[in-house]
């Protein structure tokens, strides 16, 4: 080992402190976006069960000859089950995302950019933006796969119209996958995503149509957190009276998972 | 302008005061071991100063700011013991990852040289050795070009082979002027690297000084003899001594030069049963950082006691 030689260190230069910038938003940046998307493709399970479970679920059910060309509202019903595929994929892929967010704190790696001017806002922002291509993906592959099969007939708009809406009300499920993650973190978060996920489709009818549930189970239903946003999305297909409990149940949600995650983040950072 | 100054400061954990009243001035360019045993409070003060938790009482700032603005200016970075590392990115991602999130940062080749990962920089790092990753930590570190870099235990669970060529690293590092302060508990680390060394334990700063100067402190040899009612002093006056002690029937006298000690105390005194004990370079670390310090006051620890 070789004892310090202070003679050959260079004086340190004289830099004003304040001329340091401090980046703007934050510190989010659409090159850590590119970096996280091309982390989670590389994840083989996350893509299966949000891009290709999705459009195997419209090829066993929204094909059925049986009942695929009946009429719904503009369009058919195999048109209504690849909106509800759709969503499916693209809720999983946000929930996935929010719960990334206390995997990673688990690991160590939001302590490590804590040490970067990263703003936990800016964090929870590239994380939901990821979430959102990887949702696009799904939401792209099943409209795709439907537009090939020639099955899913609606208006050219309406198309674009549910799957952007279906898109964006995603988003919801980023808070749920927050809220998740932080009342249980454990690298296991996201088989307890996938399952609840699996259920609240169910009661939000993706899979079966609530009308073949039993009456206490259809009312049940309609306070479940995917009930509102399914029923919102298919509405441009659907038409008909609009049922102002959609709205109420999709808010009351987004206000549940928001400030539980809220208050579980301050209480998870006031222990640190 | 200080590159650390810490006035007073306290942390407290529940009923666990963890950092008793630190006072610290670190001039820029200086290299700082920071000194001690496992729980001596050192892991505590690194996080404040890189503003991952705040003092319960007294004053923290890094270049005159508070340590989160040093933080979102890139004027301090860390290499931390607890950091995680995301298993499914490979290095040179995880450098173009961290090199994105500040507004100016080295260029990723460059920090990646200079940590010694150029060649591993498509591996995952899932698929790094410990010291890999740390010198992965070291070249995150270096991205905004930090006028300060702190340092945990950077050395933690590496071989000697890693150990060696991290400090190679640091080293050339400093040498370009960086305020550099680390957290070992390795003697020989602080010895080899720091131009200054402060010894902490349980929270406080206990001694302070240049390396040589803490070494001397915690060298010297120690005569013990038998001796009833020894003139004090008389022992105090005799060149090198630097403490006296009277233990009951016996006297303790430490010292530089034992041979002029142990003269006195038979020649000019009743003094019998006289031992002589070198005091090595861990023992008297030991001594000084351990819980029962067998010897009392060694160094004014500047302030805050």
């Amino acid at each position: 080992m070789s004892s310090p030689a202070p003679s050959l260190r260079v004086p340190p230069a004289a830099i004003d402190p304040q001329s340091r910038p401090v980046p703007p938003l934050g510190g989010f940046t659409a090159a850590v976006v590119a970096i996280e998307i091309r982390r989670v493709l590389r994840n083989r399970r996350t893509v299966i069960f949000t891009i290709v479970v999705p459009v195997l679920f419209f090829l066993l059910f929204g094909l059925n000859s049986s009942y695929a060309t009946n009429r719904v509202g503009e369009g058919n019903e195999s048109a209504f089950i690849m909106i509800s595929m759709a969503l499916y994929g693209a809720v999983l892929a946000t929930a996935s995302g929010g719960a990334m967010v206390s995997v990673e704190r688990l690991l160590g790696w939001s302590r490590q950019l804590r040490i970067t001017p990263l703003t936990p806002p800016a964090y929870i922002a590239i994380k939901m933006v990821t979430s959102l291509v990887l949702g696009l993906g799904a939401v792209l592959a099943v409209y795709a796969v439907g537009l090939l099969t020639h099955k899913p007939t609606m208006p050219a708009a309406i198309w674009v119209e549910t799957g952007a809406a279906l898109w964006i009300g995603s988003l919801l499920f980023s808070a749920f996958g927050l809220f998740v993650g932080y009342l249980l973190p454990s690298e296991n978060v996201m088989q307890l995503i996938g399952f609840s996920l699996m259920l609240f489709s169910f009661g939000g009818g993706l899979f079966i149509p609530l009308s073949q549930f039993s009456h206490p189970l259809r009312v049940l239903a309609t306070y479940t957190p995917l009930y509102g946003l399914n029923q919102l999305v298919h509405y441009p297909l659907v038409q008909g009276a609009f049922d102002w409990t959609w709205a109420a149940n999709l808010l009351a949600w987004l206000v549940i998972f928001t400030a539980g995650a809220i208050w579980r983040f301050r209480k998870d950072t006031a222990r640190v | 302008m200080a590159a650390i100054e810490l006035t007073g400061v306290h942390k407290r954990f529940g009923a666990v005061q963890a950092v008793r009243g630190i006072d610290l001035w670190v001039e820029p360019g200086e290299v700082v071991a920071f000194l001690g045993p496992n729980g001596a409070g050192k892991t505590t003060t690194i996080d404040m100063v890189l503003g991952l938790s705040e003092p319960t009482s007294g004053k923290v700032s890094v270049y005159g700011m508070a340590p989160k603005d040093a933080v979102r200016r890139g004027l301090v970075s860390a290499v931390m013991q607890t950091g995680g590392l995301l298993k499914d990115l490979t290095v040179a991602e995880t450098i173009a990852y961290t090199a994105h999130l500040f507004p100016r940062s080295r260029p990723p080749t460059e920090v990646m040289a200079r940590a010694g990962i150029t060649e591993i920089s498509g591996r995952l790092v899932g698929k790094c050795s410990g010291g890999e990753q740390q010198r992965l930590r070291f070249a995150m570190a270096l991205l905004p070009d930090p006028l300060l870099l702190l340092l945990d235990e950077p050395t933690q669970g590496m071989d000697v082979e890693g150990r060696r060529s991290f400090w190679a690293a640091i080293r050339h590092d400093a040498d370009a002027g960086r305020t550099i302060v680390f957290a070992t508990h390795y003697l020989e680390e602080a010895d080899a690297y720091a131009d200054r060394v402060v010894l902490v334990r349980r929270g406080e700063i206990v001694a302070d000084g240049t390396a040589s100067e803490v070494k001397a402190l915690a060298s010297g040899r120690t005569v013990r003899a038998t001796l009833a009612d020894p003139d004090e002093a008389a022992l105090r006056s005799i060149p090198g001594v630097d403490r006296v002690e009277v233990r009951g029937s016996s006297v303790v006298v430490h010292c530089a030069d034992s041979d002029t000690v142990a003269r006195y105390l038979l020649t000019e005194t009743a003094a019998k049963d006289l031992e002589v004990a070198a005091l090595g370079l861990e023992d008297a670390f030991v001594a000084l950082t351990g819980d029962d310090s067998r010897l009392s006051p060694v160094a004014d620890p500047g302030s805050g006691r």
